[in-house]
This record gives structure tokens, C-alpha cells and sequence, in this order.
């Protein structure tokens, strides 16, 4: 992932004026490739739509409309992208160093499961800001430490990042159903197990004038904060150098261990945030019901994002836009549910083939550097 | 909350009847007359061989109904997904009766919708609503462990080791109260039968499901039968390894021609069908619509070939007994950690609303819940 | 029920569970070790696995014949490891993005097709019965093993014999440790690591065409719990050896069958925990066997998980 930074080498011997224009020139290249890329993917998910019968134009309509279309549609995207944005924080960070981690899902089930675990005992006990600033904390030291491990794993002992944090999802898992289906069930609900309701005077609210709830906001604001971390300070710097290249940052005397964990450890933090506002936004508890693939679709965003956090936002939205519009899909042209996962795949692919061109289209080229 | 399930089981005797007080709260009867479009929402695939599916052939019933437009989306999770996909088919298709056929789409995300649209009518398939609820929802569900106790009278009889198997997905009430009518079944005809159960703790996970039906047959079991999404696997393994089994959910009856016994299955075209007239009249749907073999919300698959003279006989007798209200529960019963649960000479309603809270085993059930 | 009787029937369930549960692992897992062989890493095979369990179940349910439906399954497996190798030789792309990408695409593929093969019943694959001499029924049923099985111990030893003593051996082993050394030699890199990548699909293919058409042998959405990721996990632990995958299957195999044994001598507690105990023991004997210091002992050079 080390080429996915944003600094470009500069050509010196140029005049101010037109080296800025060559800037802005080289650098429309990372809006107008994803655009291409999903144009391209775009005609070929028509092609696809063709051959078995049905109508392109119908489809993109829909998902406009469904996505983007009425102010309904807005409300639904935007609601739906609120967790893929801290999710795909949790893989955007580490890729700085050049780790993929790929189980940010289980960030997420655990930081939603120590919200819900947390809050047992204080429920009316504390003030409700109390009991959420708790329940805050509590889920970003658990999805912190969860994700912390995997970067400790593979410094300490060399295990490779992307099985452990898969690896740990499962287990993730177990820990959730273990302790909500048995030590932590809530007695008055034997039908779904989960740790006992926060209420809903605790729970956090709405955006005002919106039905989407503050998260999407934190979210937001998270991603400027940590865009700042990874390219305005040493750390991020730092970071960088290491994920260029590893061997060279260490024989430079980085402490590349604890930049490996405290990475990690935050991307776990931005996971176990969405699980927090999963429980004291959404459930108002924590249940199985916190394994919903928000971790996964997170991957594909911050792989579309090129790891970059400000770029997270809009494929945020334009993925939970697309996940809005699947119903709408479904229930017009009677096309499966699996079309929306065919479409993100295919999405995917064809964005991660373009990166292959970048440098590589005349337009863009820099004159200098030929 | 015993205060609502008094109400609840009083409404629940009159629903069986046809006869609805409390709904009407402010829907005209003219919202239904025409042009009615109907939203269904679906938790996994509409063809799963399972639980959606089943409601998805029994829902066509309703297309069947004049000016009535059916809408549906499959493989919804019980996420903020499930309401934005309500509110999609409300703002967006017009929906004014939404389907939602997942047990934990429930709270909070239909009583939600129904809070945040008065004017739309939502109904939710699991005995969850009470009348404390929004009166523009509603519950219909069939009692399946009428169905389980039947089969585990036919089971009892065709037992040579006394054991038998239940593959079970998850220890939450519905599924708790399925093991326990079907050992109650089996104690009934055979006092010495004991019932193993395994949890798999996924509702899907077809390896796993294999795995443990083999391991109840190392175990001695020589009947099986489950409680999963999906029952085709625990059946096939049983018969491949030359046992008989029960069938649930639907008719699995092909896929064991030797060993099937009986099964147990809900019979939601019924309901459905009785909704689907309700709507062609004109009048509301009743908010809690329940019920067992009296209503014919549920019913046993025909025998197989595996069901035994006296196994028949027996389970005929047993089924005639429930229709006609003879309790399943009747004393002495004691739970599995041996405390009392009813004293000789007590029984408990088939619909006494308490067992839908079961969070218990009864003794003679092997296995725990935690 | 006694302790031995209780401790025998888990241990028989395991052996049993190992000898029906560990065949895909053991397909996917060979395949992912040639595909590392060359240097590439494919996290695509859960996909390519997804798509020959529906593939397979399909054909064989239309054609009647499921050892075609196999032979399909693993060339619609090789397609996807064939587009996965080309597209991976582009330069700036990177292997393990494309390979969940690949992930998310075969899976939706499987998906979108596969609906109308969730309820008919296809031709299943026969099993031997092996376990004649045996009186004990538990014996003699888990000796009723279907002969991918023994097909995949065969191919085991043949592709470790082949590493090691054929040219074609020699090749691989030379690109995937070393590209500049290979490229000395003549050889063709991109060539090599696409056939490696197809062949490997071709395997993913036929392990997931078992899945569906022998144990538990349906077509189902929720069919693999993962076992396409698990066995790049299991490739490692076997150190890229052929024989060690296999003894890594049957391992992970065995795990998987302890949660439903416990359960069924009336262990019960805690049975999260034994479920996930493939995912348990795998990430232990991770950390237990690699080392920051030096490279894992026949880990590829070029591939960039190890790096």
C-alpha cells in the first residue's frame, strides 16, 4: 500500500504558476481515475444486466433514486453509512503502514459487546452522559486492544495481520454469544439474547432535522482528526516512511513496533466506536445482531478510498447509498439480493485494476518528468 | 408485564375466534378497499429451503388479492437496515401494510416504524406484540411446539435406545420450547426416552449442523430431528447413517425415504390466506393472530416410512388430544436442574403466554443452554 | 455414560470429523500453496471455493453426473484463478486487495446464480466403505470416505514429490523465492505465477464442489464458514509443504468436529468457545511457530505476506 500517498514528487525547475497548475493537474488524476474506473465498471455491470434481460437504465435509475434520489433516500443512505465509516477507518490507518487487516468486524463486535457489558450495573444508576461517556470509552478500549493485539502479533512474534484479525473475528464472535447467551443475558428477553436495554432516555439521538444519529457526525469529524494524524505530524510521518518500507524505517531507528500497535489500535478504537454507536443508537443493547458485515463492507471502502481518511466519507456514503438502494432494486426488478454484492465486487475489482494506470494516461503525465 | 400478557392471552383466545377489539385505533376501512401495496421483508434468501422461504410461498396468497401489490426484499438484517427498509417500501412504493418476518426485527425496529407511521399497518411474525405496543402493529405466529410435541410422540415410539437427538441453533425461548414439547412428547409414550440436544449456535451453518447430527448418532441417538433454519442437512445425515428422523419447519419427507417419521410444520399459508381475505373484505388485520393445530396455523408433514404402526396410531391420538386443548405441560414436570417446574396434578394452557418466555429445559433434555 | 465411553465417543467423532470435514480444507490449502509457491498470495479462494460448491451442485443436478459437476467445478474455479493471475501481473496492483476483492465478486457470482439450485436435490458423490473389517458401526462410518479424499492425499505427496524432484518444481520454487534470480534463468515470471494462480483455482474449485456434493452436500448460501480464508492460514502453519497441509487439514478438521463431540457426551459450557476452536488453535500454533526474527523456513521470498 505504499503507493498510495498523496505527496507527489515535486519538479522544482518550473515557475510558481505553472507549477501549481501542473499540481492541480496531476493531482485531478485521483479524482478523475475513480470516476472512470466507475464508469468502466459501470458499463460492464450493463452489459451483465443485458445479457440476462434486464434494463440497465432501469437499474441506475433505481439506484439513484433509491441512493440519492428524494430526501427519504438521503436519510437511508446516510443512516446506513455511519458504521462503514469508522469501519473503514479501522482499515485505512494500518494500511498506512502497509498492514491489511481485514477483521475489523470483530473490533466491532467487541466494542458494541463492552458498551453493552459496561453499562449493566450504571443503567439508572448514572446520569445518562455519564453512562454513554463510559460506555464510549469502554468500546474503543476494546476494539483498541482488540486490532492493538494483531499489530503486537505481527511485530512481536511476525504473525501475519490479516489472518490473525480474521482469525480474531470468530473468536470475537464466540466471546459475544458466550457471555450475551449466558453470564450477561438480559432474564427479560429469552427470545433474543442480549445484555440488559440501556433505555431509551440513555440512548443517543438524532441529528436534528435528520433520522440518521450522531455517529455519522462523529464519524465525520473522526475522519478530519486522524486525516490530520496520518499527514500533518510526525507520527503520520513516520507511519509512512515504515510503510514504504519496512527493513529501511527500522534500520532508520522508527520505532516501528509501537507505531505498529498504536496504529492498529486506533483503527480498533474507530471499529469499536461503530459497535458503540451500533448499541447506544441504534439497539440500545448488545446482541448477535452487531454481526451485520459492517467490518467487511468497510474494507472494500477504505480500499476505494486509497486508504485516505477525508476520501472515506464520500465512498461511505456513495456504498451505503448503493446498500439503500438494493431493496429498491429487489422489489422493482425482481433481481436477487445478491446484486448489490456482485455490483461492489465488481466496483472493486475494476477500481483496484486502474491503479495500474495512474502515471500512465498522457493527460496527466508530468511534462518535468519525462 | 404479566398485566399484558393476561390481556394478550384473553385477545389471543378471541383472535382465534375472528373476533378483534383493540385494533381498529383510527384506520378506516376504506385504506384497505384498493390498491393496497404490501411490503414483506425477509432476514436471508427468499429460497432459502427454510424459514423465509416458507413464509415467501405462504405470502403469495396475498398477491392473489385484488388490487393488492406485493413488494419484497430478502436477506434484510436486523439492523437499522430493516427499518430504513420499511420506511423505503413506505416513502418510496407506497407500502401501507409492511410484513416483516424476522424475529429480531421486532423491537426497536418495527415498533419504530409503526410509532413514526400511524397511517401504515405493520405486522410482525413471532407472539412479541402486547398491547402496550403501537396499535397499528401487530404479531402472527403458529405454535410449532404443538407440531414438536407430536412428533415426539412418534419419535418415543420408535426409539430403541431411549435417546434422541436435536440439533438446535440458538437457546432462545422459541427454540427452547420446541425441545422441550418434544421430549414432553417422548416422556408421554415412553417414560425412559431422554432428549440430547447440541446447539450450533448459527442458525445456518450447514457443516456444523452435519457434524452434530453425526456426533448425537456416535452419541446412541437413534431418532433426530432440529430446530435450524435450514433442516435438510441434520435430515439427509440422518438418513445416511441409516436412522429415522422428524422434519421441521417444512416438509423434508423427500429426503429420507426410509427413516422419516413425521414433522413439524408451520402452516403460515393459513394465516396468510385468512390475512388475504381480510384484506379483500376490507377490515384490519387482528394485531395478535396465534394459534396451533386448532387453527390450523400448523401441522404434521404425512407419515414416512419410517413411522411405525403404534408411532402412528400414537401421534394421531396425541395430535387430536392438542387440537381439542388437552395441555402439553402437564405435572409432574420438574427442570432439568431438578427444581419443580409443575406439581402433579398442574398443567400449564398450550398458549400460556409465560412458555413464550421459556428459558428453561425440562429434565430428560441432555445438553445445557449456556 | 462413563468417562471412557464419553472420551471414546469424542475422540471417534474427531477422527470421523477430521477424515469428512478436513477434504476442502485440504483442496483449498494445496491450491493456496502453489499459488504462494510463485510468490502471489490469493485471499480470492473463498470465492473460488463459494463458486465451485454452486457451480458443481449445479451441474451435477442438471447433467445427473457429479463427478462432471466436480470437473466443472474446478475449471470455473481455474477462470477465477486465471483473471486473479492476470490481473495481479498489472503493475502497482496488489495481490491481497485484488484477492478480497475476487472474494466479494465469486461470492456474488455464486450467489446471484445459485438461487435456483438452493432446493433441488443434485446427484451426490458416492463414498467407499473402507471400514468393512471393523464390527464397530462408529469405525465403519468413518471410514466411509469419498474418494476426493484419498484423491487429495494423493495429489499431497504427488505435488511434494513433484517440489522437490521435477523441473516444473524447480521453476516454481525459483520465482516465487526470487524474482530476479528466476528472471536470470530465463523463466517466464508472469507465465509461471498465472499458471500457478489458475491451477490453484482449479483446486479451490474441486474443494468446494466437495462441500456441496458430498459433506454436508447441499448448496446452501451459509455453505462455507470460511474455510477459503482459513486455508491461506493453514499454508502458513504447514510451511508451504504439501504433506504438512494435508496433516493441517485433518487437524482443522478434527477441531471443527470437538464443539458438536463435547456437546454430545453433555459437555456443554462454553461451547462457543469449542466451535471457534479451528480459529482458536490456529491463531495458537501462529503464534507459537513464526518468529519476527527470520523468515518462516520454506516461505516463499517473493511473497508479500512474509516480507
Amino acid at each position: 500500500m505504499a503507493d498510495t500517498t498523496e505527496t507527489l514528487p515535486l519538479t522544482a525547475e518550473k515557475g510558481r504558476f505553472s507549477e501549481t497548475l501542473e499540481r492541480v493537474r496531476r493531482s485531478s488524476e485521483y479524482v478523475v481515475m475513480p470516476i472512470l474506473a466507475l464508469i468502466v465498471s459501470g458499463i460492464l455491470f450493463s452489459i451483465f444486466l443485458f445479457a440476462l434481460g434486464k434494463s440497465p437504465v432501469d437499474f441506475f435509475s433505481l439506484v439513484w433514486r433509491g441512493g440519492f434520489g428524494t430526501s427519504f433516500s438521503w436519510q437511508n443512505t446516510l443512516a446506513r453509512s455511519a458504521p462503514l465509516v469508522f469501519t473503514a477507518l479501522c482499515v485505512a490507518i494500518p494500511a498506512r503502514l502497509g498492514l491489511v487487516i481485514i477483521g475489523g468486524e470483530g473490533a466491532l463486535v467487541l466494542g458494541g459487546f463492552a458498551a453493552g457489558a459496561i453499562a449493566i450495573p450504571l443503567i439508572g444508576v448514572v446520569p445518562s452522559y455519564v453512562l454513554l461517556a463510559v460506555m464510549l470509552f469502554a468500546s474503543m478500549i476494546a476494539g483498541g486492544a482488540w486490532i492493538g493485539c494483531v499489530g503486537a502479533l505481527r511485530h512481536f512474534r511476525g504473525v501475519n495481520e490479516t489472518i490473525a484479525s480474521l482469525l480474531m473475528f470468530y473468536i470475537a464472535v464466540s466471546i459475544l454469544n458466550f457471555f450475551v447467551e449466558g453470564a450477561l443475558r438480559d432474564p427479560s428477553d429469552p427470545n433474543k439474547p442480549s445484555t440488559a436495554p440501556i433505555g431509551s432516555e440513555n440512548m443517543v439521538g438524532f441529528i436534528p432535522g435528520t433520522d440518521v444519529h450522531w455517529g455519522l457526525l462523529v464519524g465525520i469529524l473522526l475522519c478530519g482528526l486522524l486525516y490530520l494524524l496520518m499527514n500533518r505530524t510526525t507520527f503520520g510521518f513516520a507511519a509512512q516512511i515504515a510503510g514504504g518500507n519496512l527493513r529501511a524505517a527500522q534500520a532508520q531507528g522508527l520505532p516501528v513496533g509501537k507505531l505498529m500497535v498504536i496504529s492498529c489500535a486506533i483503527a480498533g478504537a474507530c471499529a469499536g466506536l461503530a459497535g458503540f454507536f451500533e448499541v447506544a443508537a441504534i439497539h440500545g443493547k448488545a446482541n448477535a445482531s452487531l454481526i451485520a458485515g459492517y467490518g467487511f463492507t468497510g474494507i472494500l471502502v477504505s480500499f476505494l478510498a486509497r486508504h485516505n481518511p477525508l476520501v472515506i466519507v464520500p465512498v461511505a456514503i456513495f456504498l451505503g447509498g448503493i446498500a439503500a438502494s438494493g431493496g429498491l432494486v429487489q422489489r422493482r426488478m425482481d433481481l436477487p439480493d445478491a446484486t448489490v454484492l456482485l455490483l461492489q465486487g465488481l466496483i472493486f475489482l475494476v477500481l483496484l485494476v486502474s491503479e495500474t494506470f495512474y502515471g500512465r494516461l498522457p493527460f496527466f503525465r508530468s511534462k518535468g518528468a519525462q | 408485564m404479566s398485566k399484558f400478557q393476561l390481556n394478550r392471552r384473553s385477545l389471543l383466545q378471541n383472535s382465534a375466534a375472528g373476533i378483534l377489539g383493540l385494533s381498529a385505533a383510527g384506520i378506516a376501512k376504506s385504506a384497505f378497499a384498493s390498491d393496497l401495496t404490501v411490503g414483506i421483508v425477509y432476514v436471508g434468501p427468499r429460497d432459502d429451503f427454510g424459514w423465509n422461504q416458507a413464509h415467501a410461498v405462504a405470502a403469495a396468497a396475498l398477491k392473489e388479492v385484488p388490487g393488492v401489490t406485493v413488494v419484497e426484499e430478502e436477506s434484510v438484517p436486523e439492523t437499522i437496515a430493516v427499518q430504513k427498509s420499511m420506511e423505503s417500501m413506505i416513502n418510496l412504493d407506497g407500502a401501507k401494510m409492511i410484513f416483516a418476518t424476522s424475529f429480531g426485527y421486532y423491537k426497536p425496529f418495527v415498533l419504530d416504524a409503526a410509532a413514526k407511521y400511524p397511517d401504515v399497518e405493520f405486522r410482525h411474525a413471532a407472539p412479541l406484540w402486547t398491547d402496550a405496543d403501537p396499535k397499528n402493529a401487530g404479531s402472527y405466529f403458529g405454535y410449532l411446539d404443538q407440531a414438536h410435541y407430536v412428533d415426539g410422540v412418534a419419535a418415543g415410539l420408535s426409539t430403541t435406545t431411549n435417546k434422541l437427538g436435536f440439533v438446535a441453533a440458538k437457546p432462545i425461548g422459541t427454540v427452547l420450547r420446541n425441545i422441550n414439547s418434544f421430549l414432553l412428547g417422548a416422556r408421554k409414550v415412553n417414560p425412559d426416552a431422554t432428549v440430547q440436544v447440541i446447539f450450533t449456535g448459527e442458525w445456518s451453518m450447514p457443516v456444523r449442523e452435519a457434524e452434530a447430527a453425526n456426533a448425537l448418532v456416535e452419541a446412541g441417538c437413534d431418532v433426530l430431528t432440529c430446530h435450524v433454519d435450514g433442516p435438510k442437512v441434520v435430515i439427509e445425515t440422518a438418513e445416511a447413517r441409516g436412522i429415522k428422523c422428524c422434519g421441521h419447519n417444512a416438509s423434508q419427507a423427500p429426503l429420507a425415504p426410509n427413516g422419516f417419521i413425521t414433522g413439524a410444520e408451520y402452516k403460515w399459508e393459513t394465516i396468510y390466506k385468512n390475512f388475504a381475505a381480510d384484506l379483500a373484505a376490507g377490515t384490519v388485520l387482528p394485531n395478535f393472530t396465534g394459534g396451533g393445530f386448532d387453527v390450523d396455523f400448523v401441522r404434521s408433514t404425512p407419515y414416512g416410512a419410517g413411522a411405525s404402526e403404534a408411532a402412528i396410531a400414537a401421534a394421531d391420538a396425541a395430535r387430536a388430544d392438542v387440537t381439542a386443548g388437552k395441555p402439553i405441560f402437564t405435572g409432574p414436570i420438574n427442570k432439568q436442574d431438578g427444581t419443580p417446574l409443575l406439581a402433579a396434578g398442574a398443567n400449564l394452557d398450550n398458549y400460556e403466554p409465560s412458555l413464550d418466555q421459556t428459558d428453561f429445559l425440562v429434565e430428560g433434555v441432555i445438553g445445557s443452554i449456556t | 455414560m462413563g468417562d471412557d465411553t464419553g472420551l471414546m465417543t469424542v475422540l471417534l467423532a474427531m477422527f470421523a470429523g477430521a477424515i469428512r470435514v478436513s477434504t476442502p480444507f485440504l483442496f483449498v490449502s494445496l491450491g493456496e500453496m502453489l499459488t504462494e509457491k510463485s510468490g502471489r498470495i490469493n485471499l480470492g479462494l473463498e470465492g473460488t471455493l463459494v463458486f465451485g460448491a454452486m457451480s458443481g451442485y449445479a451441474i451435477s443436478y442438471h447433467t445427473g453426473s457429479p463427478w462432471f459437476g466436480v470437473l466443472v467445478a474446478g475449471v470455473a474455479g481455474s477462470l477465477f484463478g486465471a483473471l486473479h493471475g492476470y490481473l495481479c501481473k498489472l503493475p502497482k496492483v496488489n495481490d491481497i486487495a485484488i484477492g478480497i476483492a475476487m472474494m466479494l465478486f465469486g461470492t456474488g457470482l455464486a450467489f446471484f446464480f445459485g438461487k435456483a439450485y438452493i432446493q433441488p436435490s443434485a446427484p451426490r458423490l458416492p463414498a467407499l466403505s473402507l471400514g468393512g473389517w471393523s464390527d464397530h458401526p462408529g469405525i465403519r462410518q468413518a471410514l466411509e470416505i469419498n474418494p476426493l479424499f484419498l484423491l487429495g492425499v494423493g495429489l499431497a505427496v504427488l505435488l511434494w514429490w513433484a517440489l522437490k524432484n521435477t523441473r516444473y518444481g524447480l521453476v516454481l520454487r525459483t520465482t516465487g523465492d526470487s524474482a530476479p534470480a528466476a528472471l536470470a534463468l530465463g523463466i517466464n515470471i508472469n507465465l509461471v505465477r498465472l499458471l500457478a494462480t489458475t491451477a490453484g483455482g482449479f483446486l479451490a474449485g474441486i474443494g468446494g464442489s466437495f462441500l456441496s456434493l458430498y459433506y454436508p452436500g447441499s448448496w446452501t448460501e451459509g455453505l462455507s464458514s470460511g474455510q477459503g480464508l482459513m486455508a491461506v492460514a493453514l499454508v502458513i502453519f504447514a510451511r508451504w509443504n504439501p504433506i504438512y497441509c494435508f496433516w493441517a487439514a485433518l487437524l482443522f478438521g478434527a477441531a471443527g468436529a470437538l464443539g458438536p463431540a463435547l456437546q454430545s457426551i453433555g459437555i456443554s459450557r462454553g461451547y462457543h468457545f469449542f466451535n471457534a476452536a479451528p480459529y482458536i488453535l490456529t491463531l495458537l500454533i501462529m503464534i507459537v511457530s513464526t518468529s519476527p526474527k527470520r523468515s518462516l523456513k520454506g516461505a516463499p521470498g517473493e511473497l508479500s505476506i512474509t516480507k
